[in-house]
């Protein structure tokens, strides 16, 4: 088994370390021995989609120098994974490390499935989910068909949470409307961010779920704030922490 | 585009009044949604559609390669056919050119199909200015026409009214019952009217969908068959174009009508598709050929390859922003993705706000038929923007201070325990208010007592 680099996204590590710990203990369960860089920091990719490429630029550098030594990146984001394959070559063009590590960075489930050839997570979760399909692990990493091509159907996130014991997995009426989270657009588009959400909060409680999961914390921690301040009642977990049976 | 000076609302500004309306903006979303949903359905009875999408790029990315070419191949082609063919340099030669075509032949009386080029170019008002009645005739923009205001889609342009403002409006200017609001009888009234207008007519005006080089026609598609009604009469035609519009060959359509309005509307093709080859006999057919633009966002990548564009409007119906902020919060005649990055190549200043009126979801670029990578485009225009100093420059510097932050796990960690114990201990009122545009709609999250760097050290020890 090759040694995995975890890589905990910035706000995650501060705000959401259950996320992080569920997914060390997703990833040792399947073998991997796993490793947490101290020096990691912020992928830079809030600064990189305002624009502000000078800001994140110094943040990309400092990414492939710390997980470049690694044989496989791991991160519980599909926009963090997102940023360092299809923005970094724009942002730190020609750094000796940056073929290497687009090539061994992966989203959570995405390694799961695709290189540790999971089909199946032993656990138990019986409780009824919507999965929140978050954009840029979605049409960016292509963990999914999407709604919107006309290619075979396919969802690597789905497959591996219908295979966990008692899970009742239910889908709202739009299989991959964005949530209106965005980045900086949730300050900076405030009411349309807020009306987005609230639509996919009720989209998902339509179709009767008591959970909604997803491979993002930032498309959650929007949608948890939303429903918490205008009293919807459901639950906000990543996908890691069903996947590891956490909150069951 | 739009007025010197671009439009006075940033986007957000725009889009935050319009969302205010919840129910309203509600009803909007669900409308494009629809049309979404239609064009999904449409798009999965092709079992070649992204064979096709694949194809329609490649045939774009190609004519593009050779622009002047295919142009000087349809204009030699369109004028043995019997066309008159006119070059305009900018919007104001284009109405030059019009103006003058009718002036020449005496016209007060022009009837107009769908064109999204004669909105670019501000062409309405310039002939009104000189005593020619202008009447859009594709139901929409008449609609819109009446009101006094620009469409607020390419294809839709009504989308944003109500069929009991329709009513309304059309008892105000046609007489019709008040209080109707039945569509059916709505469109009845209106085809009535615009009867009138068609017989009265002195010269039609046609946009144009596809210049095909090898043949030399133009090819106009439309649902209410306008375009043919208002050229079938009069003796001048006029059709303008972009120069964006040529396909090299006949064959090439095979691609492109397929894709446009299942893209569009659903539909596997529109109602009415006319091959104007030439002027019908006793009649005259100018082709006005538009740059204003063009041929300089031909130079700059990434962004010619929006030039690709068919305006088919289906990343406005599946923009989930779009949706929720109306055609207008754009302030440009090509609103949502495609004219987000159209808008600032002409004037960056005006319209800096709309490559950030997104989320970069994405599923524009994936419901694009010719391909467009519109996503990454709104996300090149905004470091563009950032390097040109057309932001807001506390924005950068908070982003700036928050790299810096983020830069050393250190500084991360303090700042990280402070906002934990901050979370904590001060009342959620004044997070809120602290956290700004985020705090207004949401709740900020429930802070964990440690980091999982902390805990990891605790579980780990120092590596």
């Amino acid at each position: 088994m090759p040694t995995v680099a975890l890589f905990v996204p910035c706000y995650v590590d501060q705000l959401f370390p259950q996320v992080a710990v569920a997914t060390l203990r997703l990833l040792e369960r399947h073998g991997c021995t796993v490793a947490f860089p101290e020096a990691q920091a912020c992928c830079g990719q809030p600064m990189a989609n305002a624009g502000e490429a000078e800001a994140a630029r110094p943040l990309c550098a400092h990414f492939l120098e710390v997980f470049g030594r690694y044989d496989h990146v791991v991160a519980p984001s599909g926009s963090c994974v997102g940023m360092v394959r299809d923005q970094f070559p724009d942002l730190v063009p020609g750094h000796p490390m940056l073929e290497k590590v687009r090539a061994s960075t992966f989203e959570l489930c995405e390694y799961l499935h695709d290189v540790l050839g999971v089909r199946a997570v032993q656990g138990r979760y019986p409780r009824t989910v919507g999965l929140h399909r978050s954009c840029h692990g979605l049409r960016g990493l292509r963990l999914g068909s999407g709604s919107e091509r006309m290619v075979a159907p396919f969802d690597k996130v789905k497959t591996l949470l219908g295979s966990l014991e008692g899970i009742r997995l239910v889908e709202s009426s739009r299989a991959d409307e964005c949530c209106g989270f965005g980045g900086t657009f949730a300050a900076t588009e405030a009411a349309v961010s807020g009306l987005m959400g609230r639509d996919r909060l009720d989209d998902h409680l339509q179709a009767g779920a008591e959970v909604i999961t997803g491979v993002d914390v930032s498309c959650l921690m929007h949608l948890d704030g939303l429903a918490r301040r205008t009293g919807r009642k459901v639950e906000l977990r990543h996908v890691a922490e069903l996947l590891a049976g956490e909150g069951a | 585009m739009s007025a010197p000076g671009g439009p006075a609302r940033t986007h957000a500004e725009a889009a935050a009044l319009f969302a205010a309306d919840e129910p309203r903006a509600h009803w909007h979303d669900q409308a494009l949604w629809f049309v979404r949903v239609k064009r999904d359905r449409a798009a999965a009875q092709l079992p070649a559609w992204e064979a096709l999408r694949t194809a329609a790029e490649a045939i774009k990315q190609h004519t593009l390669s050779d622009l002047a070419t295919h142009l000087e191949t349809f204009e030699r082609n369109a004028t043995r056919a019997g066309a008159v063919v006119h070059w305009a340099r900018d919007a104001e030669e284009h109405n030059r050119i019009v103006h003058q075509l009718l002036a020449e032949r005496g016209v007060t009386r022009l009837v107009k199909s769908k064109s999204m080029l004669t909105e670019e170019c501000g062409l309405n008002p310039y002939l009104e200015a000189r005593g020619v009645e202008v009447v859009d005739t594709d139901l929409g923009e008449r609609i819109v026409q009446f009101r006094g205001e620009p469409p607020s889609h390419i294809v839709l342009p009504a989308i944003h009214i109500k069929k009991e403002e329709i009513g309304e409006l059309f008892h105000e200017k046609l007489g019709t019952a008040a209080g109707l609001s039945d569509p059916a009888v709505l469109t009845e009234a209106a085809r009535g009217h615009l009867r009138s207008k068609f017989l009265a007519a002195q010269a039609g005006l046609t946009g144009v969908n596809f210049a095909v080089a090898d043949t030399g026609a133009v090819v106009v598609c439309t649902n209410e068959g306008n375009a043919d009604m208002g050229t079938a009469l009069p003796p001048l035609h006029i059709a303008c174009m972009g120069l964006e519009k040529v396909v090299p060959r006949a064959e090439d359509l095979g691609v492109f009508l397929r894709l446009l309005a299942r893209s569009a509307t659903g539909q596997p093709v529109t109602t009415y598709t006319t091959h104007f080859t030439g002027p019908r006999p006793g009649g005259e057919l100018h082709v006005v050929l538009v740059d204003n633009g063009r041929s300089a966002l031909l130079g700059r990548e990434p962004y010619r390859r929006a030039l690709q564009c068919i305006r088919c409007g289906a990343c406005m119906n599946t923009c989930p922003v779009f949706r929720r902020s109306g055609g207008h919060s754009y302030g440009v005649p090509v609103p949502g993705p495609i004219g987000s990055v159209l808008a600032p190549t002409r004037s960056a200043a005006a319209h800096a706000s709309l490559p950030f009126a997104s989320t970069l979801c994405g599923s524009c670029a994936d419901v694009c038929p010719v391909r467009i990578d519109l996503h990454h485009q709104l996300l090149a225009w905004r470091r563009d923007l950032v390097a040109g100093g057309f932001t807001s420059s506390t924005k950068s510097r908070v982003l700036g201070l928050a790299a810096w932050v983020l830069r050393s796990p250190g500084r991360t960690q303090w700042v990280g325990r402070l906002a934990r114990l901050a979370l904590r201990l001060l009342p959620a009122a004044w997070m809120a208010r602290l956290s700004g545009g985020w705090g207004a709609h949401r709740e900020l999250p429930v802070p964990p007592p440690e980091s999982f760097r902390d805990r990891y050290r605790r579980t780990h020890g120092r590596p």
